[in-house]
């Protein structure tokens, strides 16, 4: 066992887990962040994908205790109180999400693709970076509308700022 | 229409959870005291068990059970049931061999269950369960059909001699010989159906929850018909009956089609949570996915098609070897026959078809309904058929097409179905319009000068759907009616609640059924809610698959919703000192036409619930329920054409568009029809390039996770541009057709079709990987 101490969604927590704990295990059974899904053993499905000190991150890769001292963003930690984020929102308004089991993953991984790009974003370079995430339901085509959507709403929303 | 109501494009209610992290799966259940449920598999694809140590695995701490095979037959906890009677050529029964929940005796695929480590946490119960020692005896196995019917082939079932379940037919055998006799051209076709396996995003999942002192059991499960899965777990599995056990379905992530059935591990589940007292919790791996969940397709089939000499068709012969796995699934007996058969006139003149179906086991996983179910099959192969004789005809191939249509309405086909309405060259020629068809060839030539090979492919495709009259599905072997029911509560304060048997697992139905309520009420969405999905709260109802919901289960309501609005209005007349007759229904109130006398939506529930001033003789309250049983099958149609260009050094497809031109009858909310269409073209789309179970010549499966198994992605796909031609189906009172299945039915052939005209070569089996393009391209 081991103490594993982390910020989530800008909490401090400190857990005592089994070594082989995954952080993506870490946030669903300890914590009962349960939008953080699990759709795979093989890191190909990224339903699990959170952020780790900004950066998205496929939660079941890592271990609990790799991520200590480190700062968490769940898609339970995106919104701001009942101010959806953009990419939020865009999902919404695009229908990019049916069944809703790959969406957290592929919210956060979006978020951090545009933040990479900043906000410069095309189809091809979308489809690309979203090679990481499966959905079985869309076929992706309204996915990345919202994630091109998105792109424009945070770039607008950070000249804003 | 109001800007929430029927052919709006709302944005749905149920999003909010979802992309907040707030969806309720199986899986985020907790219970109190749960336990959790490890399976331990057979590595071999048929074996003897010949005894099964569990005495380490016990003494580990926190290991509360291991149950085996031989105990759940002891229970006599039911076989697991196939609910479709086929009727072989020669009048026998199909045969079926048992199929206990875990084997007690012997393993028949990979995977299939023989005990169960029940602990107090996941990984107690994987450590246990590696503890666990199997004593098995290999017997040699088989995994592809035509290996099964071979004289000598290991066998499975002893019930099913040969391998054999079936031998099917349908169609009149003499017309269609004597349509072949006089031909002038006859095209012959073989091609096989790739295995799928349908792996919907969210894991199945079970938690049981057995109560000693009231003998109930609750299950949550990832179930797309709760209610069947209570009937048949009742009934047939001797779990309980059914007053005694609650089964929930809550958010469940996709199923299309894999989470219709009941399998074994919620048997062994609810089994367990009553021997141990405890709430049992199995939630499957991705690989347990792969190897459980029901796979889809795989056929193996030989067709011919006659022509006479101005390209008419005049007959069709087919004949099919469709792949069981090991055991019957519930519906899997009618997805190569009813599902499959009944489809072959596709969208064509066939004055005579005969199909011969074979059904074999094999030691693979068993194969029921995925997305489509037996219609892509269907359509596969005529739409591989039609382009193939374009070629051997030298005729443009949407020309043969619109010379073959049928134009006239209703048409019977000779193999059952009695298609209602259509207009299949709307569709085709909305498709064609759409890729610019006539531009082709300059595109083709302006591609080959970059050194790319360009096709162009077509597929129209038709299915039946809202499955079905009950009388019809009873009377061709269906173990249940396929009707579905409604409930309409109006609260006192004049919210509404839907409760529906049909369930939402993508489809959006918390918004799409809010809309008919809206439409006819005038009431904001905010004010209804839709609830499904626990056979506690809704009476019953026959699920979701076969693109129902709509056509059937939002009649069901439309029927509830009527009945309720007569009672209201009677409510309202009474209120006003109006005549029943005189009251309309507007923005929420009941108004007396032609005045300005109106009252409140809330006022009439009100005084429904009060009863202080009701009609003489009306009962209080304000809810009805309706069960709708269609009259008909639908009958979605359209057009589908692709455009590609293939890297001759490579063998590597890249789209270059991909249209869509569907007639799904009346359209409630277009974003979410749209957002259906994507999804089933993605699917079909997989099936054609990428997608592919495999099991090795011993029948180990080789594709059994994300790294084996080729799910499309999104750098895989094309942005698809759709369209919608409209007839509406005169079987229910909405003129819906159904939208769920369109893309997975019709998109395989029209990328084949697309790749072959580009490579200049017809004989290319799916999935048309790039190593597979490339030997096609550089064959003799």
């Amino acid at each position: 066992m081991s103490t594993v101490k982390l910020t989530v969604n800008g909490k401090a927590v400190s857990v005592d887990v089994e070594d082989r704990t995954l952080l993506s295990n870490l946030l669903r059974d300890n914590l009962n962040l349960t939008g953080t899904h699990v759709g795979c053993d093989t890191s190909q499905c990224g339903a699990c994908v959170v952020h780790i000190d900004g950066r998205a991150v496929k939660s079941c890769t890592v271990l609990a205790g790799q991520a200590n001292g480190s700062s968490i963003t769940t898609i339970e930690g995106l919104a701001k109180g009942d101010e959806l984020h953009p990419m939020q929102a865009a999902f919404r308004d695009n229908h990019g999400l049916q069944c809703g089991f790959c969406t957290p993953g592929m919210i956060m991984s979006a978020v951090d693709i545009v933040h990479r790009y900043g906000g410069q974003l095309d189809e091809a370079t979308v489809r690309h970076e979203l090679e990481g995430n499966i959905c079985r339901c869309t076929g992706y085509h309204n996915i990345v509308k919202a994630v091109l959507d998105a792109a424009g709403r945070m770039k607008v929303s950070q000249a804003a700022e | 229409m109001g800007v929430e109501g029927i052919g709006a494009s709302v944005v749905r209610k149920e999003d909010k959870r979802f992309i907040t992290g707030k969806g309720r799966y199986v899986d985020d259940i907790k219970l109190p005291g749960m336990t959790y449920a490890h399976f331990i598999r057979s590595p071999h694809a048929h074996a003897k068990v010949k005894g099964i140590d569990s005495s380490a695995a016990l003494k580990i701490p926190g290991v509360v059970a291991v149950l085996t095979g031989k105990e759940i037959v002891d229970d006599k906890v039911g076989n697991l049931i196939c609910g479709w009677a086929i009727t072989s050529k020669d009048g026998s029964p199909m045969k079926m061999g048992a199929w206990p929940a875990m084997a007690p005796e012997t393993v028949r695929f990979v995977g299939q269950a023989v005990a169960v480590v029940i602990a107090e946490t996941k990984n107690l119960a994987r450590d246990a369960a590696e503890a666990v020692v199997v004593n098995y005896e290999e017997l040699p196995a088989v995994a592809d059909v035509t290996s099964a019917i071979k004289a000598g082939a290991p066998q499975l079932h002893p019930e099913a001699p040969g391998n054999q379940v079936y031998d099917w037919v349908i169609g009149d055998e003499a017309a269609t010989s004597a349509a072949f006799a006089k031909a002038a051209n006859v095209v012959k076709l073989d091609l096989t159906n790739n295995r799928l396996a349908p792996n919907p995003m969210e894991p199945r999942s079970a938690i049981a929850d057995y109560d000693t002192a009231e003998e109930h059991y609750t299950l949550y499960t990832t179930s797309q018909n709760p209610h069947v899965a209570r009937l048949v777990l009742s009934a047939f599995y001797n779990i309980a009956p059914e007053h005694k056990l609650r089964v929930i379905a809550p958010d469940v992530g996709g199923g299309f089609g894999s989470k219709i059935y009941i399998y074994p591990e919620e048997m062994v589940a609810l089994w367990a949570s009553k021997k141990t007292g405890r709430p049992v919790k199995w939630t499957g791996d991705r690989t347990e996915a792969f190897l459980t969940d029901a796979h889809g397709r795989d056929h193996v089939t030989h067709a011919e098609m006659a022509f006479d000499a101005s390209n008419k068709i005049v007959g069709l012969k087919v004949k099919t070897y469709a792949n069981f796995g090991a055991y019957m699934s519930l519906f899997s007996s009618a997805v190569p026959t009813y599902l499959y058969a009944t489809l072959l006139s596709g969208q064509y003149v066939i004055p005579a078809i005969h199909a011969e179906v074979i059904g074999v086991y094999t030691n693979t996983t068993p194969v029921d309904a995925y997305r489509g179910a037996g219609r892509p099959e269907a359509s596969y192969l005529l739409e591989r058929m039609m382009e193939t004789a374009a070629r051997q005809l030298k005729v443009d191939p949407a020309a043969l097409r619109k010379a073959n249509f049928i134009t006239q309405f209703p048409y019977q086909t000779p193999v059952i179905m009695a298609y209602d309405v259509g207009d299949f060259n709307a569709s085709l020629d909305a498709a064609m319009k759409a890729i610019d068809y006539a531009g082709f060839a300059g595109r083709k030539a302006q591609a080959k000068a970059a050194g790319k090979l360009r096709g162009i492919g077509v597929s129209c495709y038709i299915e039946a759907c809202g499955i079905a009259p009950s009388k019809a599905v009873g009377s061709l072997g269906a173990g249940v009616g396929l009707w579905e029911s409604a409930e309409v509560r109006v609260n006192p304060v004049g919210t509404i609640e839907i409760l529906t048997g049909s369930h939402s697992h993508g489809q959006g139905h918390e918004t799409t059924f809010c809309q008919l309520v809206a439409e006819r009420l005038g009431v904001p969405i905010s004010q209804v809610s839709i609830v499904h999905g626990d056979t506690d709260k809704v009476q019953f109802g026959m699920g979701t698959y076969g693109s129902r919901s709509a056509a059937v289960g939002l009649t069901a309501i439309l029927k509830a919703m009527e009945k309720m609005e007569a009672k209201a209005k009677k409510i309202a007349a009474h209120a006003l000192e109006a005549s029943e007759a005189d009251i309309v229904i507007e923005n929420g109130e009941f108004k007396v036409t032609g005045t300005d006398k109106a009252i409140a939506l809330p006022m009439v529930a009100l005084a429904a619930y009060t009863a202080h001033n009701l009609p003489d003789g009306m009962e209080p309250g304000l809810k009805e329920s309706a069960f709708y049983d269609p009259t008909n099958f639908t009958f979605p149609a359209g057009a589908y054409i692709c455009e590609l260009e293939v890297d001759p050094g490579t063998g590597k497809t890249s789209f270059v568009n991909f249209v869509a031109a569907d007639d799904f009858g009346r359209l409630i909310n277009p974003m979410i029809v749209e957002g259906q269409v994507h999804g089933g073209l993605a699917q079909g789309i997989g099936q054609a390039l990428l997608e592919h179970a495999v099991y090795d010549s011993n029948a180990q499966p080789i594709t059994a996770s994300f790294m084996d198994y080729t799910m499309p992605r999104a750098d895989d796909l094309p942005s698809f541009k759709l369209s919608h031609t409209t007839t509406l189906c005169p079987g229910n009172p909405l003129g819906i057709k159904g939208c769920g299945e369109a893309g997975a039915i019709g998109a395989s052939a029209a990328v084949i079709n697309a790749i072959t005209d580009a490579i200049g070569k017809n004989n290319l089996e799916m999935p048309a990987t790039p190593d597979r393009v490339w030997r096609t391209i550089h064959s003799a």
